[in-house]
């Protein structure tokens, strides 16, 4: 799950992190009270879930609130890379000396959480990593023990701050750390991390991606929940339990099994059409979730065909085969399907399909080829 | 002959007492796998399916040797499960549980460093070795003592490949499912390692998907030390970046994990990469003659 910048920033200054004095407003109106409220230049910036936002024109500088209230105006309901900007942050503006990187992310090689850092901030750290890998320094931080005062301190001095910067710096580094702990997040992020013109160290942005499968314990952050992350249709699967991921094309999938879903979407694209979607069912695949499963693939207009593929291990061939004909007694469609049902009880699960006259085919290749000329309106 | 599970194998399993835990031991038994004890803390002294339960792994060890653990427990439970498991001395452990939230996985994965134990998973199908146990949840029927080795980070893709392998009449010596999240116990390097070293595989199998750098890693590797021939097949050349495909590691994040650059690795270094999940039988068939 993301977070908006203005959640993360918030939740970093909960752990020592200085961040500038600023509010959120949804109205222009609201952004010229925070601009009078804080006095002096200010910066609006939009609060949406993707990146890029500044080179959108997303984020803008207001010498005076009747700035603010303008600039305000111009970016609320703008959009950005498809998405609408309801939110923006009125954050004081920084005097900005230099600009550091500071995150962390898990690196999976070595299972442990990692710093990434570098004194070439305020732009995206892919870049760096791609034009200067040198100038990204990696600290490896044991899980058991957490973060040690030597560790910040070092970081600090390869970062080239000096003097009382590196008292502030190792507050702030241990600060993210233990948010980053603390929240499950999978990325907590300062980009850019501030020297400013009196010689203190502020978070002007932040970000923060928290682990899916830990929400369970921090219902806090889950209430943080923006909708605008995911499509309406994803925010449903969810709910239902189930794994999904919208895409361009025309045959809607429905898997077990999220490897064998993602080979089912490389076979459709292999015999020349586009899948609508990634959605992995799970074990079981009982009448209720494939009727959800099936609401939701054909809720996308662009959808042409629908192709079922099971591989039964524990689940069982009649059981799934029931439970498409069930599914479709709820969900009435014209659209064409075809169903590929292997391993346990295979040949019970395809009789029941043949007495319904539901398409079934024995191979995954055979299948994947009958849907995309049933999208193409050719008899299969 | 078989890798990590076979007839000296003496399994406990974590969560017996659960309704997956023990339809799966059902199935276990009936393949032949010699299940020794279960452990549900508070139901010690139980019965089920004929094998004696224990409150902790510790009596499973000391009371009946176990020498291997399956564990079924909830996410919430499971980095515990695992722990426990290692303390009490089990060799090796395959942890069956999906969404385990990423920093236990850490904790447990720095923990284990410390102790001599191997965990499979988690999130994973678990393995077999044909004819011989089947420590995990996978439809046995689909499987055929035989030389080739298979491993995977995904469950039902790797049973598409089985099934493909044995309608060619392709035996498999051990077929492993590492897991499908971005910390797991044991790697594709790990396992190339063990079927270089086990005579009776002859021919290796790897079955990837889009996230991470373990697949390159594995090509270097490959390239280095292994003798026997090499046969992938990577999901997930249509995933979009930034999304998470069902597995918390498949996922494209700034750039790095696609398929592409992984089957560029792989077939940089003479690996033969398959387009379809079937044709991986057959080139293995072209290649073992």
């Amino acid at each position: 799950m993301k977070l908006h910048e203005y959640q993360s920033k918030r939740i970093f200054a909960q752990y020592g992190v200085p961040i500038p004095n600023g509010e959120v407003a949804t109205t222009p109106a609201e952004a010229k009270a925070i601009a009078e409220k804080l006095g002096g230049r200010v910066v609006v910036k939009s609060q949406v879930l993707v990146g890029g936002r500044g080179k959108a024109g997303g984020v803008k500088l207001a010498n005076n609130p009747a700035e603010a209230e303008a600039v305000a105006q111009k970016i609320l309901g703008m959009d950005i890379k498809g998405l609408t900007v309801e939110k923006v942050l009125v954050d004081e503006a920084a005097d900005i000396k230099q600009e550091i990187y500071l995150g962390i992310v898990i690196d999976r090689a070595i299972h442990k959480p990692v710093f990434i850092a570098s004194s070439e901030g305020g732009v995206e750290i892919e870049i760096v990593a791609k034009e200067n890998p040198d100038a990204i320094i990696h600290l490896p931080i044991d899980p058991l023990l957490g973060m040690q005062d030597f560790q910040a301190r070092n970081l600090a001095f390869d970062l080239g701050l000096r003097g009382k910067l590196i008292n502030q710096f190792v507050k702030i580094a241990k600060g993210l750390y233990q948010a980053f702990i603390n929240s499950d997040a999978s990325l907590a992020e300062i980009n850019p991390l501030v020297v400013t013109g009196e010689g203190k160290l502020l978070a002007v942005d932040g970000k923060m991606l928290l682990d899916d499968n830990a929400l369970y314990r921090h219902p806090d952050l889950e209430a943080m929940r923006d909708r605008q992350e995911e499509d309406e249709s994803e925010r449903i699967a969810r709910e239902a339990g189930l794994s999904f991921v919208k895409l361009d094309g025309e045959i809607g999938c429905m898997v077990n099994g999220a490897g064998l879903a993602m080979a089912t979407m490389d076979i459709v694209k292999h015999y020349g059409a586009e899948p609508a979607n990634f959605l992995d069912i799970g074990g079981g695949a009982k009448a209720e979730k494939v009727a959800t499963a099936l609401r939701i693939i054909l809720a996308d207009p662009k959808v042409k065909a629908v192709l079922f593929n099971i591989f039964g291990g524990i689940t069982r061939g009649d059981e799934v085969a029931n439970g498409i004909l069930q599914a479709l007694e709820e969900v009435k469609t014209d659209i064409p399907m075809v169903a590929r049902l292997v391993g346990t009880n295979e040949a019970e699960g395809r009789a029941i399909l043949q007495a319904a006259n539901f398409p079934s085919a024995s191979s995954l290749g055979e299948a994947a080829q009958m849907a995309v000329a049933m999208a193409k309106g050719e008899q299969a | 002959m078989s890798i990590l599970v076979g007839k000296d194998t003496r399994l406990v399993v974590q969560g017996i007492t659960g309704r997956e835990g023990n339809f799966h031991t059902q199935q276990m038994i009936e393949y032949g796998t010699n299940v020794v004890a279960g452990v549900t803390p508070g139901k010690g002294g139980e019965w089920t399916l004929g094998v004696p339960v224990f409150d902790t792994v510790k009596e499973a060890v000391e009371t009946q040797g176990a020498n291997t653990s399956i564990i079924y427990v909830p996410a919430r439970f499971a980095a515990d499960a695992i722990m426990e498991a290692a303390d009490a001395g089990i060799e090796l452990i395959v942890c069956i549980t999906e969404g385990i939230p990423v920093l236990d996985m850490a904790r447990v994965r720095t923990f284990l460093d410390q102790k001599d134990a191997r965990l499979i998973g988690p999130n994973c199908p678990g393995l077999i070795s044909p004819g011989e146990a089947k420590v995990g949840i996978m439809p046995a029927h689909i499987h055929k003592p035989g030389k080739v080795g298979l491993v995977s980070r995904s469950g039902t893709l790797t049973y598409e490949v089985v099934q493909a392998l044995t309608d060619l009449d392709l035996g498999q010596s051990t077929a492993i499912g590492i897991g499908g999240d971005p910390i797991i116990g044991t790697n594709f390097i790990d396992v190339l390692k063990l079927f270089e070293a086990d005579p009776d595989t002859e021919h290796v199998v790897l079955i990837g998907e889009i996230g991470g750098t373990a697949e390159q890693k594995a090509a270097e590797y490959i390239a280095k030390h292994m003798s026997k021939p090499v046969t992938s097949f990577i999901a997930g050349r249509t995933a979009p970046p930034g999304k998470r495909m069902g597995h918390a590691g498949a996922i494209i994040q700034g750039g790095e994990g696609t398929a592409a650059e992984k089957i560029a690795a792989l077939e940089a270094v003479g690996v033969k990469v398959a387009t379809l999940p079937t044709e991986v039988a057959e080139l293995v068939k072209a290649s073992m003659g």
